[in-house]
């Protein structure tokens, strides 16, 4: 049986709320902020009913027809539910985030309304059955970013879009080039078919593996791989939920999700390995590993220095993907999701700090862990979890990561996992030490940037529950990791499902 | 290209409404605009109401012609046999016509209010009414004679409602238009002299079966594809254009881009493929130009300090996209597949730029009138308080960009696919680099448009419906892009 309308309802709720909220005046907020939160929380259990569908075997599909050979296809299968999950949950906490935020502040109406058009475009990449659906969304998510980047209307705001077009764009184009040589060669192609696109290797070696080079490149634009990730650290003029988000999981977390569709579900892990990619790949990804855990050391601010930390991060899921096994293909999966709980929690206590004592810089941040304990605390898990500290869930990515790597007979890549994880230290540890340790104004030495009190715990519940809620999940998704339905255990369900067919 | 234009003998009658249905779409548009005239409508709801037995006499034909294939009418006129036909083509090109027509036409009642337009505006009315019939004319013609006195009266209908606004700038540029359009015309003219001369023949289907190589078929396509080429402002006549549409009203700009240049267009290929079967070299030509107008109106449109040369000038780039497809439509070397892609790719891309660049210009006039300045700078801080008219703006740009999910991506993904199976590489850059190009002016408009520093300004309101309507247009884009094999099913049909 086949329920068509559980991806189309899905994908059709942000698109209706997107719409709504575009209707709706710029002063209704009250229903607007009603709108928002129904439409994440119906889009949670929307989600959640295709989690169950697809553990039951069964893989929705909704398709219609756009021109002769091409197809708009929408499935939930395991891997896209995967980043569907995280993309509705994180929604939901961010949408809560954002509410508070821009409690005041101007343009809510064009926020809210590309906000929710972003999810859309991130759901449909989750869900797309074919390249051409993932196209259609990946550029949808380009275009209904680009407001949410230049919201501030400032001039630098403005140049940051600019640079953000300008990467995004180009690779877009070479997207669209890749798939459309593809598509040229073999057709339409399902991400759901089981041969891959090994029958054309023999006759088109050097086509396919430009059309790889094509299709990854336009993608690691997205992905932020270096030296492609120059507009991430600019983009971080954004307001902080949209840094969350767009950085935690909509943008970046499309560019690697693609690299993985591309990898596993249109060129097959076998062929990958065959043309020899996935090597190239790794290198690409261990420099960009380390690269940015570099960048990020030379940070003083403390927005950039995550910025600089993710585009670290996000290259483990294309690192893991390169290691030819299971334990590897485990670890990448994983960390898509690991990596967006803790990014987010750690750019929404960036927001709060900016919020409540007007904190940019690191050196600004001595002593506030007793001023805003419960921020600090959910700081602290997202920066333990990146550096890779058990019991939270990177910890968990890491490990899995490298026996991958051991596995493969690649012992660089643990040279490489090791040193990372030291750099994440050495950029982590500091901001923690300040947070704790030293003593600030709230010691009576000095005084906040620009404190204002919003609310009567440590700052807006808006602000502060989010925040919490992502570190007590990234807590549990890394002590909880042998439950069914943790992120580890879906992980594996599509790991498996990669390997034994 | 004989079935394509349904230059062949029908095999059934149409049915008895048809023929209403043809008077109809011929007929009722100036009727109508007679009317318009005399009442000056000064709300969109009559307008549309009168629209309404015009669109639904198209939609009877094409409903005909999904039953019984191509249509054919002739009629015997003091001696002279006069037809013509419908085929799928037809009613695509009617559709758009008819639909994009009746929007510029609910648009106008609004846009005369609030431009205090002077005593001759009534007289827009009727003009409108000759240009659509001219149009609807020019899609059903089967001889080149009937083309000929379609195209003129289109010409000068366009021409006429430009100098209805009787500013300077108005005059100087019409007439300017006015003349290149004789010049058009008259090299038109002598081609098909020089066709009737030797052949003998005006009308197409005797046409397609005499023609053979020859100089003087090369002469004769010369000269047609030159006057045309002029009238379409492809790349390297578009000169005139920018001038025009900067002092037209909004809704004679979105006529104009949308399907008058169109029009000329559609007769460049038809009879491009009756006159040069076996073309190699002139469709080539073509589409080397249409590269360089991709590029040259593309950096035009980016550099523009007015919003509506910006619009203007991306005219010429996007008309290059269609220059380009030129070799992969005319000439028998194509092979079949990438042949059929690139046609159903041409004419889509055909529709969305019309349907979006409709939107376009009501966007960009809405936002003339709203803050009173027509320069791009002018445009700063109104995000806040026009969202509803930038938002349009930007769903059109989306198709002139040809990202998805409209029609122009949707037409860019045919036209590369035929592109890269014919490996014309070039061709495949030339669309790339637009697409970039494109983004790059777009963008520029909302950099300056979401700047929250600049001052504000006050905004005059617009009439009820304006923005509707542009949204309206540029939402149909969308849906001609999702639901593309619809209407390109149209174009298959009848493929005798």
């Amino acid at each position: 049986m086949n329920a068509a309308w559980l991806p189309l309802t899905t994908l059709a709720v942000s698109l209706v709320a997107a719409g709504v909220i575009f209707l709706l005046p710029e002063d209704a907020r009250r229903l607007r902020t009603s709108i928002n939160l129904l439409a994440a929380v119906s889009k949670i259990i929307l989600v959640t009913l295709m989690v169950g569908r697809v553990s039951q075997g069964f893989e929705d599909t909704f398709s219609f027809q756009i021109v002769g050979g091409v197809e708009f296809v929408l499935r939930a299968d395991a891997l896209g539910v995967m980043f569907a999950g995280l993309s509705s949950l994180l929604w939901l906490c961010t949408t809560i985030y954002a509410i508070g935020y821009l409690e005041g502040a101007a343009n809510r109406k064009r926020f809210f309304g590309f906000f929710s058009l972003c999810v859309a475009s991130t759901l449909g990449i989750a869900l797309a059955g074919n390249l051409f659906t993932f196209l259609i969304f990946y550029e949808m998510l380009t275009l209904s970013t680009y407001p949410l980047v230049v919201h501030s209307g400032t001039a630098k705001a403005l140049a940051a879009g600019r640079v953000y077009l300008r990467y995004t764009l180009t690779g877009g184009v070479v997207l669209l080039l890749g798939v459309v040589l593809l598509y040229s060669l073999t057709g339409d192609h399902s991400f759901a078919s089981e041969r891959g696109l090994s029958p054309y290797l023999n006759d088109h070696r050097g086509l396919l593996t430009l059309i790889f080079a094509l299709l990854v490149g336009g993608l690691a634009v997205k992905a932020a791989m270096v030296p492609l990730h120059g507009w991430l650290p600019r983009a971080m003029v954004a307001p902080a939920p949209v840094s969350a988000l767009l950085h935690a999981v909509a943008v970046v977390k499309a560019g690697a999700f693609g690299i993985l569709r591309v990898i596993y579900d249109l060129y097959g892990i076998e062929l990958s390995v065959a043309l020899g990619v996935t090597t190239v790949l790794a290198i690409a990804a261990s420099i960009t590993i380390i690269y940015g855990s570099l960048r990020a050391i030379a940070q003083q601010e403390l927005k950039p220095r995550l910025a600089f930390s993710t585009i670290s991060q996000v290259s483990y899921v294309i690192l893991g993907v390169s290691l030819f096994g299971p334990f590897g293909t485990i670890g990448a999966l994983a960390h898509l999701l690991h990596q967006g709980l803790m990014k987010v929690t750690l750019f929404f206590c960036a927001g709060n700090y900016a919020e409540e004592l007007g904190i940019h810089r690191i050196d600004e941040m001595d002593g506030a862990g007793k001023r805003m304990p419960l921020t600090s605390l959910a700081f602290t898990v997202g920066a333990l979890g990146m550096i890779g500290l058990p019991p939270i869930a990177g910890f968990i990515t890491k490990w899995y990561l490298g026996v991958g790597a051991i596995q493969a007979q690649r012992y660089w890549v643990v040279a490489v996992l090791v040193a990372s994880s030291t750099l994440n230290a050495i950029y982590f540890l500091p901001v923690l030490h300040r947070l704790w340790f030293r003593e600030g104004p709230a010691h009576g030495k000095g005084e906040w940037p620009n404190e204002q009190c919003l609310g009567r715990m440590e700052t807006h519940g808006w602000l502060l529950w989010p925040a919490v809620f992502t570190a007590v999940v990234s807590l549990g998704a890394g002590l909880l990791a042998g439950l069914p339905f943790s992120p580890l255990d879906w992980a594996t369900r599509v790991a498996v499902g990669e390997y034994l067919p | 290209m004989i079935w394509r234009f349904g230059l062949y003998e029908s095999t059934f009658e149409p049915q008895w409404y048809s023929h209403w249905a043809l008077l109809a779409i011929l007929v009722l548009p100036i009727f109508i605009g007679l009317l318009g005239a005399f009442f000056t409508p000064r709300r969109l709801f009559p307008v549309a109401l009168a629209c309404l037995p015009i669109l639904l006499a198209g939609a009877l034909l094409i409903v005909d012609y999904l039953q019984v294939g191509l249509l054919r009418w002739q009629w015997d006129i003091a001696g002279v046999e006069l037809s013509l036909r419908f085929n799928g083509l037809s009613g695509l090109m009617l559709m758009i016509t008819q639909w994009v027509g009746t929007a510029a036409a609910m648009y106008t009642p609004g846009h005369l209010q609030l431009t205090n337009p002077g005593k001759h505006a009534r007289w827009l009315w009727p003009l409108m009414g000759v240009l659509i019939s001219a149009l609807s004319l020019i899609w059903l013609a089967v001889d080149l004679l009937t083309l000929y006195a379609a195209l003129e009266l289109m010409g000068l209908a366009a021409v006429g409602m430009l100098l209805l606004s009787g500013k300077p700038d108005a005059l100087k540029a019409g007439m300017r238009y006015l003349l290149l359009a004789l010049v058009g015309s008259l090299a038109y003219l002598l081609g098909v002299a020089l066709l009737l001369g030797y052949w003998g023949e005006l009308d197409l289907k005797s046409l397609v079966e005499v023609v053979e190589p020859s100089p003087v078929s090369w002469v004769a396509a010369a000269l047609i594809g030159a006057g045309l080429a002029l009238k379409a402002a492809l790349f390297p006549l578009h000169g005139w254009l920018t001038p025009v549409h900067e002092n037209a009203w909004t809704p004679v700009s979105a006529l104009h881009a949308a399907l008058v240049i169109k029009a000329s267009l559609f007769m460049l290929i038809m009879l491009w493929g009756i006159l040069l079967p076996d073309a190699l070299f002139a469709p080539r030509l073509v589409a080397w130009l249409g590269m360089l107008a991709i590029v040259w109106g593309g950096l035009i449109a980016w550099r523009a300090e007015s919003l509506k040369t910006l619009v203007a000038s991306s005219t010429v780039g996007q008309l290059g996209y269609l220059m380009v497809a030129f070799p992969l439509l005319l000439g028998s070397a194509v092979s079949p597949l990438p042949g059929a892609l690139a046609w159903e790719g041409f004419w889509l891309q055909l529709m969305g730029h019309s349907l979006a660049k409709a939107a376009m210009f009501m966007a960009v006039g809405n936002l003339i009138i709203a803050t009173g300045e027509s320069s791009i700078k002018g445009l700063a801080g109104t995000s806040r308080r026009l969202p509803l008219s930038l938002l349009i703006f930007g769903i059109a740009s989306v198709t002139l960009m040809g990202l998805p999910p409209s029609a122009g991506f949707t037409a860019k993904w045919l036209l590369l696919q035929a592109m890269v199976m014919t490996q014309q590489w070039v061709a495949v850059a030339a669309l790339l680099i637009g697409t970039l190009l494109t983004a790059a002016y777009v963008f520029r408009v909302f950099r300056y448009s979401f700047d929250e520093t600049a001052p504000r300004h006050q905004y005059q309101p617009l009439a009820p419906g304006m923005d509707l309507i542009a949204l309206c247009l540029a939402l149909a884009a969308f849906a001609l892009g999702l639901l593309a094999h619809l209407p390109l099913a149209l174009l298959q049909g009848g493929g005798a």
